[in-house]
């Protein structure tokens, strides 16, 4: 199925005002979503008998720095049976270290291979998936503090008791704790 | 016509109870079989029939308890140095450690930008040898072994330390 097939059945079952933009000359057609529409088109995708997206290939998550101040949330969708795919895209306003994380809804209830891919972009790029069922740290220690893939990360100086980086150039075994 | 008869040997070897002990145990060094990156495939190579470690009387134990030497082969991510620091701990002594690879000796390929990586398992565990490389190969792992087995051959387990601050070395 093409792209605009697809579409046009999206648009036939959902508002106009959930689409924010769309666009088909990219190498992955994509769709623009508000975040609080995704599990409704979501569900729509994976149920629909014409469109039956069975397979969710990958999630990105892409901090665009402080400066642009969003986030983004990028959705690859395979059709199995039907070889057709699509890509959604969630755009979110990116906080501050004062703030709270910005929230996208989660699609885990859905494609279960979402469970991880959503609790990774939680650890690195601290995106909270609203309804997941265990948001946890997937890949580094509980205790960790910030997410190292932000643009604006700072490493902490110290991890229990171990300086984390290599900067005394002359003595690097230092242990300075 | 038996060997004695051959070389006129007595039979008796005279020696010192030092040398006897730093033989016994640089000639059974156990490692504990744990791996950690890529070096740890050429740590298995070493292991295995091509390199066979077990000729120079080493061979993997599943213990901390039962090891007394620690490879460190591959990266050190600050999740695994409280498990690497842990295990160290539960050796029993005299134990020794061989950095294995650029990753364990200094941070390797991650010394700037990688937030994960302990800069040099030397920051949380002492190291008695390091073998460079990216990863070494298991020649020079072996290197490293023949390295340590110097080290614990030079060593004086039995004498007092207070001879040994007096002739100015260390145990």
């Amino acid at each position: 199925m093409r792209f605009d097939e697809i579409v046009a059945i999206l648009k036939a079952q959902v508002s106009e005002d959930k689409f924010i933009n769309m666009n088909a000359e990219v190498l992955q057609p994509y769709v623009e979503i508000v975040a609080e529409a995704l599990p409704a088109i979501a569900r729509i995708l994976y149920e629909h008998p014409e469109l039956y997206f069975d397979y969710l290939a990958c999630i990105t998550g892409i901090d665009n720095g402080p400066e642009v101040g969003t986030m983004e949330v990028i959705y690859n969708l395979n059709s199995i049976p039907f070889s057709h795919q699509l890509t959604l895209r969630v755009t979110v306003q990116r906080n501050s270290t004062e703030e709270e994380l910005p929230v996208v809804p989660t699609v885990s209830h859905i494609w279960r291979t979402a469970d991880w891919h959503e609790r990774e972009i939680y650890d690195l790029l601290g995106i909270r998936f609203e309804g997941h069922p265990d948001m946890r740290r997937i890949l580094l220690p509980e205790d960790w503090v910030g997410h190292p893939l932000r643009k604006d990360y700072e490493v902490q100086e110290y991890y229990h008791g171990i300086r984390v980086k290599y900067e005394n150039r002359d003595d690097p075994g230092a242990i300075d704790a | 016509m038996t060997v004695r008869a051959k070389t006129g040997d007595g039979g008796i070897i005279l020696t010192t109870a030092e040398e006897v002990v730093n033989w016994a145990r640089l000639s059974s060094l156990w490692p504990m079989g744990f791996g950690l990156a890529c070096c740890a495939i050429e740590m298995m190579g070493a292991y295995a029939s091509h390199y066979d470690l077990e000729r120079f009387g080493i061979f993997p134990r599943p213990s901390p308890r039962q090891s007394d030497v620690m490879i460190v082969a591959g990266t050190v991510t600050f999740k695994m140095a409280d498990r690497v620091r842990r295990l160290y701990e539960q050796m029993a002594e005299p134990r020794y450690v061989i950095s294995m690879g650029s990753c364990s000796n200094c941070g390797g390929p991650y010394w700037d930008h990688g937030y994960h990586v302990v800069k040099g398992v030397d920051r949380i565990i002492p190291v008695d040898v390091y073998v460079p490389g990216c990863p070494p190969r298991p020649e020079a792992l072996i290197g490293g072994f023949l390295k340590l087995q110097e080290k614990i051959r030079k060593s004086n387990p039995l004498t007092p330390r207070l001879l040994l601050e007096v002739e100015g070395q260390t145990a």
